[in-house]
C-alpha cells in the first residue's frame, strides 16, 4: 500500500515505525518497571547489598505472610464467585426478560466501576455495622441486649463488599455476549417445550462461558490486588497480602519485608493477568475460527 | 424473551429489582443519608444537618478536593498523551512485536496499587533521582496506574477504525503529520474523551498507592476520607464521599456528552 503513496513528496528520510514506540516505552520503563526491579533487588539483596535468600525464606515461612496469603485467596475466590453468580443473575434478567428502563439501570450498574471502592466499605458499616441500621432495627424489633448480625468484621465483610464492587466487571462482558444470542433461537426452544432453566442450561450459559470466563479472571486479578476495602473495614484478623505490604512499610518501616511481600503479589496478579490474557486470547480466537 | 408468563416476568423483575436495590441502592442512599445526619443512635438519624458539608468546604477537606482535582487531571492528561502515543505507535508494527509491545503497556494494570506504590517509594527514596516526599511522586503514581487504562482504550478505538480513510488520505497525498491531525485523531475523539474520563475517574478514587507516597502537603480526597473514618468522623467522611463520587460523575457525564457530540460529528 505504502508504495502507492507518489505523491508524498520529498525523499525526507522516514523514522522507521520501531522508534516512534520508544518513548512511551522509554516512560514507563523509567517510572514503573525500573522501580519494580528495585522492589526483586531490595527482596533479595536487603539494606546489607549482599545476595541472599534468608529475607525472602524467613518472610514466606512466617505464620503472619501465610496467614495473609491465605486471607487473600480465599477472599479473591469466593468474592468472585460471587461476582459471577449475581452477575449472571442480574445479567440475564436484564437481557432476557427486559423492562422499561433495563439499559438505564445497566448503565447505571456500569457507573459503579467508577466510583471509589471503599465507598461500599463505608456505606456496609452503616448498615451492617455494630451499631448500623440492620442490627439496631433487629434489636428494637426482638428486644436483643446485643447486636445479633455480626459478620461485617470478619473475611465475610470483605468478600460481601468486594461482590457489590465487583460485579459490574462481569456485567460488562456478559451483556455484550448475551446481545450476540439471537432472540428467535430462544424463542424457538421456548415455543418447543423447553423450560426457562433448560434455556439457561443449553442455550445461554454455553454462549456466555466465554465472557464468564474473561470477566471471571478479571474478578480474580482485581480481588487479590484490593485494598481499600480491606483499609476502610479495617477488621484486625482479616490481613490481605497488600494490606501487609502498607502495615510493614508504612507503620513498621520494614522496607524489606514489605518488598518480599509485595514480590510475591506481583508475582501472583502477573500470573492471574496472564490467565485472563489466555482465556481473552482463546476465545477471540476460536469465535473469529467460527464465523 | 425467556419468562413467557406475566406473573413470571413480574416475579423476575421484582427479585431482581429487590437484589439491585440491597446491593446497589441501599449503599448509595446510606452514605447520602448519612452525610445529612447530625446523630445517628438509634435505626433511622435523629435529625439531618448540612454541618459536614459545611465542614468539607473548608479547611483540609476544601484543600484535598483540590489536591485530588489537580492530580486527576494532571495524570490524566500525561496518561492521554503517552497511552495515545504507545496506540498509535503500536499500530503499524508487524504482528510479533505489536503483541509483546501490547502486554508491556498492559502490565500496569495487572500490578496491585499498593506494590506500585512501594516500588515508587523504594525507587525514588535513593539516587539517582530522589522524589520521595513530593507532589510529583503522586503523580507519578497515579499516571503508571491509569496509563494502561488510557492505552487500552485508545487502541480498541484504533482498532475499529477502518483503514480505508488512512489509506484514502494517503493516496490523495496526506503526509503522516496531516493524516494524524486532520483524520484519525478526529475520528478516535470518542475514545480519547473515553480514556480520559475513566482515568481521571480512577485517579479520584486512587488510595492504594496514594497512601504509601503523599508527602504532608498533598493529601488526596480518599485518603483524607480514610483518615477522617479512622478518626471516627464517620460522617464527615460520608460527606466527603458524597463529594467524591458526584464530582466524578460529573466530570464522567460531561465528557461523555462531549464525546456523543464528537462522534455524531
Amino acid at each position: 500500500m505504502t508504495d502507492l503513496s507518489v505523491a508524498s513528496s520529498p525523499a525526507s528520510p522516514r523514522l522507521p515505525n520501531d522508534v516512534w514506540a520508544a518513548p512511551p516505552l522509554l516512560v514507563l520503563a523509567a517510572l514503573f518497571f525500573y522501580p519494580l526491579s528495585l522492589i526483586l533487588r531490595q527482596a533479595l539483596f536487603g539494606d546489607e547489598g549482599a545476595f541472599t535468600l534468608s529475607h525472602f525464606g524467613e518472610v514466606v515461612g512466617s505464620p503472619l505472610f501465610l496467614d495473609g496469603l491465605h486471607h487473600t485467596l480465599v477472599i479473591a475466590v469466593s468474592a468472585t464467585a460471587g461476582c459471577l453468580l449475581l452477575g449472571f443473575i442480574l445479567s440475564l434478567v436484564i437481557a432476557f426478560v427486559p423492562f422499561p428502563g433495563a439499559r438505564l439501570v445497566g448503565r447505571l450498574i456500569d457507573t459503579f466501576i467508577a466510583l471509589p471502592t471503599f465507598l461500599v466499605a463505608l456505606a456496609f458499616t452503616f448498615i451492617y455495622g455494630s451499631s448500623g441500621l440492620l442490627n439496631e432495627s433487629l434489636m428494637r424489633l426482638l428486644h436483643l441486649p446485643l447486636p445479633p448480625i455480626d459478620f461485617l468484621y470478619s473475611q465475610w465483610g470483605v468478600i460481601l463488599s468486594e461482590v457489590t464492587v465487583y460485579t459490574p466487571f462481569v456485567m460488562r462482558p456478559l451483556l455484550a455476549a448475551f446481545s450476540l444470542i439471537e432472540a428467535s433461537q430462544i424463542e424457538v426452544a421456548s415455543s418447543l417445550g423447553a423450560s426457562p432453566l433448560r434455556i439457561i442450561g443449553q442455550i445461554i450459559l454455553p454462549a456466555a462461558l466465554p465472557a464468564l470466563i474473561a470477566g471471571g479472571s478479571l474478578c480474580l486479578l482485581l480481588t487479590v490486588n484490593e485494598f481499600g476495602i480491606v483499609l476502610f473495614i479495617g477488621a484486625k484478623d482479616v490481613i490481605t497480602l497488600p494490606l501487609l505490604i502498607y502495615d510493614k512499610a508504612i507503620q513498621e518501616f520494614d522496607y524489606t519485608t514489605a518488598c518480599v511481600i509485595a514480590v510475591v503479589n506481583v508475582a501472583l496478579s502477573l500470573g492471574l493477568y496472564s490467565l485472563y490474557r489466555l482465556a481473552v486470547a482463546h476465545f477471540a480466537g476460536s469465535r473469529a475460527g467460527l464465523v | 424473551m425467556l419468562v413467557w408468563s406475566r406473573a413470571g416476568r413480574i416475579l423476575a423483575w421484582t427479585a431482581a429489582a429487590l437484589v439491585f436495590a440491597i446491593v446497589y441502592g441501599l449503599p448509595i442512599g446510606v452514605i447520602a443519608l448519612a452525610s445529612f445526619s447530625g446523630q445517628w443512635n438509634d435505626v433511622l438519624p435523629s435529625h439531618l444537618t448540612l454541618v459536614h458539608y459545611a465542614n468539607a468546604l473548608r479547611g483540609d477537606s476544601a484543600e484535598q478536593a483540590q489536591v485530588s482535582i489537580v492530580t486527576g487531571f494532571a495524570a490524566s492528561a500525561a496518561a492521554l498523551i503517552c497511552g495515545s502515543w504507545a496506540a498509535l505507535a503500536l499500530r503499524n508494527l508487524a504482528r510479533l512485536p505489536k503483541r509483546a509491545l501490547d502486554v508491556l503497556f498492559f502490565v500496569p494494570s495487572a500490578v496491585p496499587s499498593v506494590s506500585v506504590g512501594l516500588a515508587l517509594l523504594v525507587a525514588f527514596s535513593q539516587p539517582p533521582v530522589l522524589l520521595n516526599g513530593t507532589r510529583a511522586i503522586v503523580l507519578i503514581a497515579h499516571f503508571v496506574l491509569i496509563s494502561a487504562f488510557t492505552y487500552g482504550n485508545v487502541s480498541a478505538g484504533l482498532a475499529r477504525l477502518p483503514p480505508e480513510y488512512e489509506q484514502v488520505a494517503e493516496s490523495l497525498g496526506a503526509r503522516p503529520f496531516y493524516r494524524l491531525r486532520r483524520v484519525i485523531l478526529p475520528l478516535v475523539a470518542p475514545y480519547l474523551i473515553a480514556a480520559f474520563s475513566l482515568s481521571f475517574a480512577l485517579s479520584m478514587g486512587e488510595l492504594g498507592a496514594t497512601v504509601m507516597i503523599y508527602p504532608p502537603g498533598w493529601v488526596t480526597l480518599p485518603v483524607g476520607i480514610f483518615s477522617l473514618s479512622d478518626r471516627g468522623s464517620i460522617f464527615d467522611a460520608s460527606a466527603l464521599t458524597m463529594i467524591l463520587a458526584i464530582s466524578t460523575l460529573i466530570v464522567l457525564v460531561g465528557l461523555s456528552r462531549i464525546s456523543s457530540k464528537a462522534s455524531v460529528r
